[in-house]
C-alpha cells in the first residue's frame, strides 16, 4: 500500500515542487547571467543580491488585471497557457534522477516511473505542447498574435523532426526506449553517448533551443518582433504561465539531454576505480549538476548570439539539420551492423 | 474491477467527445474535441497493453495530423463565420436512419453473441525471440511484414510530395 | 470483466458517429475529421483483438492504418487548400 501509493505520490510532489521552484529561479538566473555577461549586476535590490526577485515578479504578475480581449474565444483563451504548461511538467514522470537507493530502510527508485516507451513518451508529450502556442495566437482574435503563433508552431514542428531523428540514433546505441535503460546502457558501455554520437548531441541541442523558442531562435516571441508574439494579449497570471512554461520546457530539454547524452546520474568515468571518491556525491546531485550546466549554456547562448531571421531559421531546420540527422542515423546503423558482424 | 471502471470511463469520454466533434458548429472547437478524443483513445490502448501504439497515436495523430487540421482550419476560417443553419434535407435523415439500423444490429449482436467464445485461434505465431511490446511489434514489422512496411514508407513519401505540390502557391 | 465484445461495441459506436458526421455535416474539414474517427474506431477493434489473442499483429496493422491516415490527411488537406484558394468556400454544397 505504501509502496504503491504513498511513495509515488511523494515523489510526484517533490518533483513538481522542485520543478516549479526551479523554474521561477531560472528567471532570476537568466537575468543575472545575462547581466554579468554584459558587465552589469542584474537585479540587486530585492533581497540580498536579488535572491527574492522571483517572489517580487510572482506577486506583481498575480495582482495584475486579468484582461480577456473582446470577442476572444474565452475557453480556448483560458486553456492555452495551461496546455502550454502541462506537457512541460508531466515529462518529469519518466526522467530518472538516480538509480535505486536505500532511503529510510526501504528501496526507493529515484524516478517516478520507468515506462518502457519512455523516450517516445517524452517526444509525444513535446509534440502536444505545440497546441498551447497555436491556440494562444488563435484565441487572441487579433492579427499579430495569430501570425506569430503560426510562425512559432511551424518552427516547433520543423525542429521536432530533426530532434526525433537524433533520438532514434540514441535508441540505436542503447537498444531500449526506456530512459533508465538508456542510462544503464551508458553505464555498461562505459561511455557517455555524447562522445559516441557528437553529431546527434549537437543537433539535439540546437533543436532544443529552437523547440523552446530560445535565442537565437526566438523570433516568434521577441519583443521587437511582431509586437510581442503570440502572448501579446495575455496579461497577469496567464502571461506568467506562458513565461514559466517556456522555462519549464528549457529545464526539460536540459534534463533529457543530460539523461540521453551525458550519462544521467552517472558520475564521470563510472568504471575507473581510481575516482571512487567521486561516489561521495550522490547520483541525483550529479544529475542536477549536469542539468545546471546545460541551463547555463542555454543562457550563455542567448547572451552571445544574435537572432536568426525566420527564413534562415526554417532553412537551417529543414535543409541542414534534418539531412545531418538522417546521415547520422544511417552512419550509426552501418557502424552497428559492422560491429556485430565482426 | 479496476479495468471495468477504466474502460467505461474512457468509453464514455471517447464517445462523448466524438459526438461533440460531429455536432459542434465552430470548427476550431471541433478540432480541439478531436484532439481530446485521440488522447483518450491512446489511454484506451494503454489499457489494452499496447503502450507503443498509444505513444504512436499521441505522437502521430494528436501531435501531427490534428495540428495539420488546425493549421488548415485557421487558414480557412479567417473570414468565414461559423457554418450556417444546417440543411435539413434528405441526407441527414438517411444518415440517422443508417445509424439507427446499425445500432439495432449491434444490440442484437451484443445480446445474442455474448456467450460465444469463438474458435480459439492458434495465433499463427512465429515464436518471436524478443519480449516486450515494442520489440515484438518491431520484430513483426521487419520480418513478416517488411514489404507492407516499405510500401507504407513509399506511400508517405508520395503523400508528402503530393501535399507540397498541391498546396504551393506557384508551381 | 471486459470482453472483446465490449471493445467491439465501442468501436462500432464510434464508427457510427463518424459515419453520421460524414453524412450530415457540410463543412469539408469536419467531414475529414469524421473519417479520422472512423479510422480510429477500426484501430480500437484491431488492438482489442490483438490484446485478446496475445499476438501483436493487430497492433502492427493499426500502425499501418495510422500511417495511411496521416498520408490521407496530408493530401486531403492539400486539396482543400488548393480548392479554397480558387473558390473561397469549404462548403461541399457550393
Amino acid at each position: 500500500m505504501i509502496d504503491s501509493f504513498v511513495v509515488p505520490l511523494l515523489k510526484i510532489l517533490i518533483v513538481l515542487n522542485a520543478t516549479l521552484v526551479g523554474v521561477t529561479y531560472m528567471v532570476l538566473l537568466e537575468r543575472k547571467v545575462i547581466a554579468w555577461t554584459q558587465s552589469r549586476l542584474g537585479p540587486m535590490r530585492v533581497g540580498p543580491y536579488g535572491i527574492l526577485q522571483p517572489v517580487a515578479d510572482a506577486v506583481k504578475l498575480m495582482i495584475k488585471e486579468d484582461i480577456t480581449p473582446v470577442r476572444a474565444d474565452k475557453w480556448v483563451f483560458t486553456a492555452a497557457p495551461i496546455i502550454s504548461m502541462v506537457p512541460a511538467l508531466i515529462v518529469y514522470a519518466v526522467i530518472p534522477f538516480g538509480p535505486e537507493v536505500s532511503l529510510f530502510g526501504r528501496r526507493v527508485s529515484l524516478f517516478i516511473t520507468d515506462v518502457n516507451v519512455g523516450l517516445l513518451y517524452v517526444v509525444s508529450v513535446a509534440s502536444v505542447g505545440v497546441y498551447g502556442i497555436i491556440l494562444a495566437g488563435y484565441a487572441s482574435n487579433s492579427k499579430y498574435p495569430l501570425l506569430a503563433s503560426l510562425r512559432a508552431s511551424a518552427q516547433l514542428i520543423s525542429y521536432e523532426v530533426a530532434v526525433t531523428l537524433t533520438l532514434v540514433s540514441v535508441i540505436l546505441m542503447s537498444g531500449t526506449l526506456s530512459m533508465v535503460g538508456i542510462v544503464n546502457a551508458q553505464y555498461n558501455g562505459n561511455v557517455w553517448f555524447a562522445f559516441v554520437q557528437p553529431v546527434a548531441f549537437v543537433i539535439f541541442f540546437i533543436g532544443g533551443l529552437a523547440e523552446t523558442n530560445r535565442a537565437p531562435f526566438d523570433m516568434p516571441e521577441a519583443e521587437q518582433e511582431l509586437t510581442g508574439g503570440f502572448h501579446t494579449e495575455y496579461s497577469g497570471m496567464r502571461f506568467a504561465l506562458f513565461f514559466l512554461a517556456e522555462y519549464a520546457n528549457m529545464i526539460v530539454v536540459a534534463s533529457v539531454a543530460t539523461t540521453l547524452f551525458f550519462g544521467g546520474w552517472l558520475r564521470p568515468f563510472p568504471n575507473v576505480a581510481f575516482l571512487r571518491f567521486l561516489d561521495l556525491i550522490p547520483s541525483w546531485t550529479w544529475f542536477l549538476l549536469k542539468t545546471f550546466v546545460f541551463l547555463y549554456i542555454f543562457i550563455w547562448v542567448r547572451a552571445t548570439l544574435p537572432r536568426y531571421r525566420y527564413d534562415q531559421l526554417m532553412r537551417l531546420g529543414w535543409k541542414v539539420l534534418i539531412p545531418l540527422a538522417i546521415g547520422n542515423l544511417v552512419v550509426t546503423g552501418i557502424v552497428k551492423v559492422l560491429m556485430v558482424m565482426w | 474491477m479496476g479495468e471495468a471502471i477504466a474502460f467505461y470511463t474512457l468509453a464514455a469520454f471517447i464517445l462523448g467527445f466524438a459526438v461533440l466533434v460531429v455536432s459542434t458548429k465552430d470548427t476550431v472547437h471541433s478540432v480541439l474535441f478531436l484532439v481530446l478524443d485521440f488522447l483518450f483513445v491512446a489511454a484506451l490502448y494503454v489499457l489494452l497493453s499496447a503502450p507503443f501504439l498509444a505513444v504512436i497515436q499521441i505522437l502521430v495523430y494528436a501531435g501531427g495530423i490534428v495540428v495539420l487540421y488546425l493549421f488548415v482550419v485557421m487558414l480557412v476560417n479567417l473570414k468565414r463565420p461559423p457554418e450556417a443553419h444546417q440543411d435539413p434535407r434528405r441526407r441527414s435523415k438517411l444518415g440517422f436512419g443508417l445509424s439507427v439500423a446499425v445500432l439495432l444490429e449491434l444490440v442484437a449482436v451484443g445480446l445474442i453473441g455474448v456467450n460465444e467464445t469463438g474458435r480459439p485461434v492458434t495465433a499463427a505465431a512465429s515464436v518471436m525471440p524478443v519480449s516486450g511490446n515494442t520489440e515484438q511489434v518491431g520484430w513483426l514489422l521487419y520480418t513478416s511484414y517488411l514489404i507492407p512496411f516499405e510500401i507504407a514508407s513509399m506511400l508517405l513519401l508520395v503523400a508528402m510530395i503530393g501535399a507540397i505540390v498541391l498546396a504551393k502557391r506557384e508551381l | 470483466m471486459i470482453t472483446p465484445t465490449h471493445y467491439m461495441l465501442l468501436s462500432a459506436a464510434l464508427f457510427m458517429i463518424g459515419v453520421v458526421g460524414v453524412m450530415v455535416r457540410r463543412n469539408i474539414i469536419i467531414i475529414f475529421m469524421s473519417i479520422e474517427l472512423i479510422l480510429n474506431a477500426v484501430n480500437i477493434n484491431l488492438v482489442a483483438f490483438s490484446s485478446q489473442l496475445h499476438h501483436v499483429v493487430g497492433q502492427v496493422f493499426a500502425i499501418f492504418v495510422i500511417a495511411v491516415a496521416a498520408a490521407e490527411a496530408a493530401v486531403g488537406l492539400g486539396i482543400i487548400l488548393a480548392f479554397y484558394r480558387n473558390k473561397e468556400t469549404v462548403n461541399i454544397d457550393e
